[in-house]
């Protein structure tokens, strides 16, 4: 199932996620492509165990006193829980768990708005530090070339986009940074669909689409 | 003192239930050092928290409580919470390891880790007020065990990870300590990816593919 992944995540970004300190935008970002990618899960959670040898070896704090009576009394009130995994693993549809959670459904629940050429977006809501939008992206066409003045991941979910000669395709994620400036071209075929985070509005180049972003909120 | 993992003689532990059986054979989940220097007490956490799952254990719970919690409180205070709340989440944070006891999979992960990643995203979801955007899990729900060799590597490269980073020269260290509690820039961070992870990264690895194995 992730075999065929060729882009992933850099170091840094696993990190932050495993210590909490990424914007929510780009924590769905990430969340999403270690659903798809086992091998960034194996990072990441190496990552964690970092975590784990830090917990184990800091100082402890002074409970108050009944902390464990109060919490058994909470664990008896809320009573025998179900089974059930927190985000279970999806079975059908496109999207997987953490993203199902902020669309409110799988692909034919995105609310999409047009951005002229057949290319459509839909803005999921997160904290204001960062922005995270699902792209739609019709076959062989190209998203208006931009810039933008900090960090952009791009996580592919169907279809694929060449940027500068690059291809990335289904789980592969990009990861740009502020000197990109790029275009990324939707493959022949599929309509290509992506999941786009940014800490900072993107500059598009071209005179119309840059009067258009305070409307499209890009 | 600490004795190295799997050339400690265990005749001082106290018997336990023969479940993990592999991992009876010399994991130090964790120790604690009486006065004269000696290992009195050699809890397994995984055998606790498997007890906590499978019997609702309370005694078992205890044991973890008593360890966690207040690691657990001074974690939340480093990274800027106040007494109270901390010690609000703290409990908040092991009613979830009661509660979620099931969903640990010893394969993949410490009980410290995974005690860990749910006080982490406690507190991003207390101090920050922002949801937590998870990866879907892999459960592997009550049955099947995971694998007990499996289980004995993680655990074993658990404790060599713990033992590394002790022995990191203290600036280094500290550098890592404060990414764990949101004290750094995210340039900073980048200074913090140097520890050996190769290992335990492979090991998580293995894990996954048994997993995937068996939920297709």
């Amino acid at each position: 199932m992730t075999r065929e992944i060729k882009h992933h995540l850099t170091d840094e970004l696993l990190l932050a996620y495993a210590t909490g300190d990424l914007p929510e935008a780009f924590n769905l970002v990430v969340a999403t492509h270690v659903s798809l990618c086992d091998e960034c899960r194996a990072r990441l959670e190496a990552f964690e165990a970092v975590g784990g040898a830090v917990l184990d070896e800091i100082g402890e704090a002074t409970l108050s006193g009944g902390s464990f009576a109060a919490t058994m009394g909470s664990i008896r009130a809320a009573g025998k829980t179900p089974i059930v995994p927190a985000t279970p693993p999806r079975r059908t549809g496109l999207f997987p768990a953490p993203l199902r959670d902020y669309v409110g459904g799988d692909l034919d629940a995105v609310r999409w708005r047009g951005l002229g050429g057949g290319v459509r977006q839909a803005i999921l809501p997160t904290s204001r530090e960062a922005k995270v939008r699902l792209l739609y992206i019709p076959a062989g066409a190209a998203l208006p070339d931009h810039g933008h003045s900090g960090l952009e991941m791009t996580q592919v979910l169907q279809g694929a986009f060449g940027d500068d000669g690059i291809r990335f395709g289904p789980g592969d994620i990009e990861i740009a940074t502020e000197d990109t400036h790029h275009t990324p071209v939707a493959e022949e075929g599929v309509d290509c669909i992506c999941l786009a985070a940014t800490d900072a509005p993107l500059k598009f180049k071209a005179l119309l689409p840059r009067m258009a972003q305070p409307f499209l909120r890009i | 003192m600490l004795t190295g993992i799997g050339s400690t003689d265990r005749s001082d532990v106290p018997p336990q239930a023969p479940v993990y059986g592999a991992l009876q054979s010399g994991v130090r989940a964790d120790m604690w050092a009486d006065k004269a220097g000696g290992v009195v007490v050699d809890l397994d956490w995984v055998e606790q928290l498997r007890r906590v799952r499978d019997a609702q254990d309370e005694e078992a719970f205890e044991a973890l409580f008593a360890h966690f919690a207040p690691r657990v409180k001074g974690f939340l205070m480093r990274s800027g919470a106040s007494d109270v709340m901390a010690e609000e989440c703290a409990q908040e944070v092991m009613a979830t390891v009661w509660h979620k006891a099931h969903l640990f999979d010893p394969a993949r992960a410490s009980v410290a880790t995974w005690v860990f990643t749910i006080a982490r995203n406690r507190k991003i979801d207390a101090l920050r007020r922002q949801r937590r955007p998870e990866p879907e899990d892999l459960g592997w729900g009550p049955e099947p065990e995971p694998d007990q060799a499996d289980a004995l590597e993680l655990q074993q490269e658990s404790e060599r990870l713990v033992e590394a980073l002790r022995q990191l020269p203290p600036k280094q260290r500290d550098l890592i300590e404060r990414a764990f509690f949101g004290d750094l820039t995210h340039t900073e961070i980048a200074a913090a990816t140097g520890l050996p992870l190769g290992t335990i990264k492979s090991r998580i690895r293995l894990a996954l593919e048994r997993l995937r194995k068996e939920m297709s």
